[in-house]
């Protein structure tokens, strides 16, 4: 399939890059025209996976973030979103709803839950201390 | 800084914009220091201006919550978007009877 549009991002895994990174995307899927809740879903998504980068890939130590999105000739839009961080240690667990390893800080372990049921499709593919890939998949209808 | 309102022993916090893992924690401090404080009988969060929310808000239901438990009072939730409901009733959290 066709790319027809592709970016790339880096940023540090401060906090403040939440908002950053979901705006961003959200940016670069405008030209398909996305319904809002479209646009929401997959706002939604990032800002778990990059939470996630920041609060388990890192652990608060701080690292960078890299983020690729493509958009294919179908309306199917992916958002990869990567750390170098901790990586996780069985990722079957992880994605179980309501799994955490950091209850202290009020995550209620719906990461991954939330990503999928607001994505097509999520793959997740991890590797203990070298880090974590996470893709997002949605396909953005046409509305004419 | 939030927007609270304390009246009949109700303290209602209006969340205001985006609520994610960032924005939460500041929430979280201001909130729960005004409930040590008052020790209200119900504590109203209101989601009406809040444009955006991730699995952070469900953190911060649950948190807020127990504490209003520990404290003797209670929780409630309203005004919250269907985008935010959906992530709501993926947490389970209707059982706790805090969602208006």
């Amino acid at each position: 399939m066709k790319t027809v549009n592709e970016m790339k991002l880096s940023f540090p895994s401060k906090s403040c890059n939440e908002a950053f990174a979901r705006s961003a995307v959200a940016a670069f899927i405008m030209n398909l025209d996305p319904t809002l809740s479209e646009l929401s879903d997959l706002k939604t998504a990032v800002s778990e996976a990059v939470t996630n980068c920041i609060v388990h890939g890192y652990r608060r130590m701080g690292g960078m973030i890299y983020i690729s999105g493509k958009i294919f000739e179908d309306g199917r839009v992916t958002v990869k979103i990567r750390d170098k961080g901790c990586g996780i240690e069985n990722v079957e667990q992880a994605m179980q709803p309501l799994f955490t390893t950091a209850p202290d800080e009020e995550r209620a372990g719906l990461g991954f839950a939330v990503m999928q049921s607001f994505c097509d499709r999520v793959r997740v593919k991890s590797q203990q201390q070298k880090g974590t890939t996470v893709t997002l998949e949605k396909r953005i209808d046409r509305h004419d | 800084m939030i927007e609270t309102e304390y009246k009949n022993n109700v303290l209602t916090a209006y969340l205001k914009g985006e609520l994610d893992h960032d924005s939460a924690a500041a929430i979280r401090t201001q909130v729960d220091a005004m409930a040590q404080s008052l020790r209200p009988s119900l504590l109203c969060l209101d989601f009406k201006d809040v444009s955006f929310m991730d699995s952070s808000g469900v953190g911060l239901v649950m948190g807020r919550y127990r504490r209003m438990k520990l404290l003797g009072g209670a929780l409630a939730v309203k005004n919250y978007s269907d985008s935010a409901y959906k992530i709501f009733a993926m947490s389970g959290l209707e059982a706790l009877g805090v969602l208006a």
